[in-house]
């Protein structure tokens, strides 16, 4: 099983855009993982049909029993999130989880009840493949246990459907997310553009994913926008020994296709339909 | 008042809207920005500050004393984040995950744990004329993000005046982070780009706003890209677009060096007046 991963540390680089791009070109022979949970877009120009959906249920939140609670206070002076309030009210986006006013409650009127933070779905996407994807609930915490879900289910769909590759969307950022998504990748793909703080987060984000010793590759979205620190760039890729596919140009309307619902590579002759699609050739080089 | 920039995806031009309105206002008063995208603060980049001084962030997690231990397993048992484990005869403890709960070291029964005070980022502080400038950055592989952006606002609140206007840079997304800023600010600024992924990722920061019951207002950046269904998603769930900002290719360019881009583009002055006008913010 190859698994590649689409990671940009910073958002609005064109990371999702170009992802969806590869899950076109890949069709049938791939199954595809939105990790991106907190912004899940690649359904918009995916079109999935959902075939199975599940709850997804992370950590505790805590509950009180009315006819139990004697309003002590106990629990009030003990919680150390504010999330009970004066009337003994819980609220569940302060609540963490611990169950420290449940195992000192005098009366044991407080329960701690799983929480459902989202959904996941199963689904067969216009490109033909299978798209796992997520909608997360507003306030969730724990977003790298569900991505590792995502992850889980999609290798399980390859793995029935004969096929052995895994087309991530990672997370954004450097935190736990990012490292779910690259946990059991074969390839990081990393898409940065060509500013100030895209080379900040591509250099944060590189040395997450230096820790997974896994192979690199970068493309330098709005190359032109910036010639000099292109080169920067360019020099930095050599030097870390991650492989530079392409270099594509600013585009002012980079989402007309997006608001057709399509990809950028369903937009034939254009000079980044092209690009992507030797990228996509020279990943799917690298992997074998 | 605490003004926060937030969006429900990264990029959308949250740090420029909050580096450009904090550098403008700070040209005729005082004003703090406070950079809370604590997994990946930026702002700084664009701001020719200078910097006053540099700290270290502490959260607190248990410590364990082998001496008085019973070795009950009772803290491995409590602890719901996975943070202690007792193996053989000894505790072992996995401080990134500590939320500090407080349960293991005040329930203990051999007194066995108490709290220290473990490094998790840090915090700089700048200025330049009349802009207060602090930021915190989040130590790789810790996972409470939630605590230093809550001592962060704590602490600019201590450093700035009474009545001063403190604008947050609030992370990306609708997790816990933002949850955090979002619940300490006053009014909320959503930017978001009139494309379908714009628009997507505007529902849930809106979701967001609701729940948490914030009053909050759109900025639409990279206006004249996509399509016009953020305006008409905005019109019919009767939100306030403060102010559109042009898609321009030359502050593109500019960004990309790092440069503000107010003092560069007539129309960003245009629309950082509408959003200073709308919303009261200079004295
Ligand atoms: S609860 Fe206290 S006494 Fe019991 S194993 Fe943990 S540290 Fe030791
Ligand atoms: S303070 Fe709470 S979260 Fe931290 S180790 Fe103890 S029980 Fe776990």
């Amino acid at each position: 099983m190859k698994e590649i991963v689409v990671i940009s540390g910073k958002g609005g680089t064109g990371k999702t855009s170009i992802t969806a791009s590869f899950a076109k070109l890949g069709a049938e022979e791939i199954v595809v993982a939105d990790c991106d949970v907190d912004a899940a877009d690649m359904h918009l120009v995916m079109s999935p049909e959902v075939i199975h959906t599940e709850d997804y249920y992370s950590g505790f939140v805590a509950k009180i029993d009315e006819n139990k609670c004697t309003q002590c206070g106990a629990c009030i002076d003990t919680c150390q999130f504010d999330a009970i309030s004066p009337e003994f009210n819980i609220n569940q986006y302060k609540c963490e989880g611990c169950s420290y006013c449940s195992e000192i409650c005098p009366t044991h009127a407080i329960k701690m009840q799983e929480l459902c933070i989202g959904q996941y779905f199963i689904s067969k996407s216009r490109m033909n493949n299978y798209l796992i994807h997520a909608k997360l609930g507003i306030g969730a915490d724990n977003t790298g246990k569900l991505v590792a879900m995502v992850k889980k289910e999609a290798r399980k769909i390859a793995e029935a459907n004969n096929l052995n590759t895994i087309l991530v969307d990672g997370s954004p950022g450097i935190g736990c997310p990012v490292l779910s998504s690259l946990t059991g990748a074969n390839l990081v793909c990393i898409v940065t553009e060509s500013s100030l703080s895209g080379f900040h987060d591509l250099q944060r984000v590189y040395e997450v994913a230096k820790r997974f010793k896994l192979k690199a590759c970068c493309i330098i979205n709005k190359h032109d926008l910036n010639t000099k620190l292109t080169k920067q760039i360019e020099d930095y890729l050599e030097k870390e020994g991650i492989i530079h596919l392409a270099n594509l140009p600013y585009m002012a309307n980079f989402s007309d296709a997006m608001v057709e619902g399509k990809t950028i590579v369903e937009k034939e002759n254009t000079i980044h339909s092209q690009l992507i699609k030797d990228s996509w050739q020279k990943i799917k080089e690298i992997v074998v | 008042m605490i003004l926060a920039i937030a969006s429900g995806k990264g990029g959308t031009g949250k740090t420029t809207l909050s580096t450009n309105l904090a550098s403008y206002i700070s040209e005729k008063q005082k004003v703090t920005l406070a950079d809370l995208d604590v997994e990946e603060p930026n702002s700084g980049l664009f701001l020719d500050v200078e910097k006053d001084l540099e700290k270290d962030m502490f959260k607190k997690i248990p410590e364990w004393k082998e001496s008085e231990c019973i070795l009950c397993g009772k803290c491995q048992e409590w602890c719901k984040f996975n943070c202690i484990q007792v193996l053989g005869d000894e505790v072992m403890i996995f401080p990134e995950f500590c939320h500090t709960c407080h349960m293991c070291v005040d329930l203990c029964p051999g007194s066995a744990l108490s709290f220290k005070d473990v490094r998790m980022g840090r915090l700089s502080k700048s200025h330049k004329g009349n802009l207060t400038f602090v930021e915190s950055r989040l130590n790789i592989g810790e996972e409470q993000a939630v605590s230093l952006i809550s001592q962060t606002i704590d602490y600019t609140e201590n450093y700035a005046d009474e009545d001063e206007l403190i604008i947050v840079d609030a992370p990306p997304g609708a997790a816990c982070p933002v949850m955090e800023v979002v619940d300490k600010s006053d009014f909320v600024i959503l930017v978001t780009e009139p494309t379908p992924f714009g628009l997507n990722d505007l529902k849930i920061a809106v979701e967001t706003m609701r729940v948490l019951n914030r009053e909050f207002a759109v900025v639409i950046n990279r206006y004249g890209i996509g399509n016009d269904d953020v305006i008409s998603y905005c019109k019919a769930e009767n939100i306030d677009i403060l102010a559109k900002i042009n898609n321009d290719r030359k502050l593109a360019e500019l960004y990309s060096k790092g440069n503000l881009l107010y003092k560069h583009s007539e129309n960003l002055r245009e629309q950082l007046d509408l959003i200073i006008e709308k919303l009261h913010l200079l004295k």
